[in-house]
């Protein structure tokens, strides 16, 4: 277990700054073993550096997002993840 | 002190209360010694530990702890900087320099990427771990380098921003070609003067 592990939902914030739609709900599935599950149940790493969403099965990173301390620029990683299946919440 | 110790570069000490122009643009100073994780804290055991030398090599070279620990050692007194805008000043580390590790080694790379537990890179040019810049760093303040901060082993380049700076390294893979890490290929300066605030790409 490591003490800065926070889960999926933590991500809630700065997804929702790049994503129209409902982040912590949105399913995926891992590059690298297959899991799939909604990003909110992954593991999550965040700092001011960055944010990692990690597959809560075998620890890759799924999500990757950095965003410049003066604002107006984010960086986006979908490496780790097959798709994303986003649901549009009426 | 650990067998072979030897020291150089005390520098910083003794100006440590006029630290104005040690501090980069941008930078400000901290007491603590924050800590930002991208990812789970490995724990290999010393015993499952090794470092590896490889990539553009004759013979790639692997340490066991013990002969990693076996080499010789240099205490060094260093300024450090993070690109989330704190900067330490007097951090003393010991550890094996890159130099050390490459002693005799015939390569034409001119990068280097470090590789970690937990699949964490960052990339250098190899100038900037060579000729004195770069240490295999074990020990912080006297005590084993702690987990959180990298332990056992973490890579120290204090002249560039401390993402540079790996934590929990396994190795050093000599490469022809330039190829970004973990945060370089994310937005973070390929390079990361802090003296040139070379914090994002473009900067
Ligand atoms: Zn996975």
């Amino acid at each position: 277990m490591d003490e800065r592990r926070l889960d999926g939902n933590a991500t809630a914030g700065v997804l929702a700054e790049i994503f129209t739609f409902e982040m912590t709900t949105a399913r995926t599935a891992c590059v690298h073993c297959g899991a799939t599950g909604e990003v909110g149940a992954q593991m999550a790493y965040v700092s001011e550096i960055g944010t990692v969403v990690r597959c809560a099965s075998c620890n890759n990173a799924l999500i990757r997002v950095a965003r410049q301390d003066d604002g107006g620029r984010y960086w986006l990683d979908l490496r780790g993840v097959k798709y994303l299946q986003l649901e549009e919440h009426l | 002190m650990g067998r072979g110790f030897f020291s150089r570069g005390f520098r910083g000490r003794r100006r440590e209360s006029e630290g104005d122009d040690r501090i980069p643009p941008g930078q400000y100073l901290v007491d603590g010694f924050p800590v930002l994780s991208a990812g789970p804290t490995p724990r290999t055991p010393l015993a499952e530990w090794t470092f590896t030398l490889d990539g553009e090599v004759d013979e790639p070279r692997t340490w066991s702890w013990e002969e990693f620990r076996a080499l010789p050692s240099e205490e060094v007194t260093r300024d450090i900087h993070c690109v989330t805008k704190w900067s330490k000043l007097g951090t003393t580390w010991e550890g094996v320099s890159v130099d050390t590790l490459l002693d005799g080694v015939d390569t034409a790379a001119e990068y280097v990427v470090g590789f970690c537990d937990g699949g964490y890179t960052t990339n250098l040019p190899l100038e900037d771990v060579t000729d004195g810049k770069a240490w295999i760093a074990h020990t912080y303040e006297g005590e084993p380098l702690p987990p959180e901060h990298g332990g056992p082993a973490r890579l120290l380049v204090p002249h560039l921003y401390f993402w540079k700076s790996a934590k929990w390294v396994r190795g050093l893979r000599l490469a022809a070609a330039d190829e970004p890490g973990f945060w370089e290929s994310l937005g973070y300066h390929n390079y990361g003067d802090p003296w040139r605030e070379q914090r994002y790409w473009g900067d």
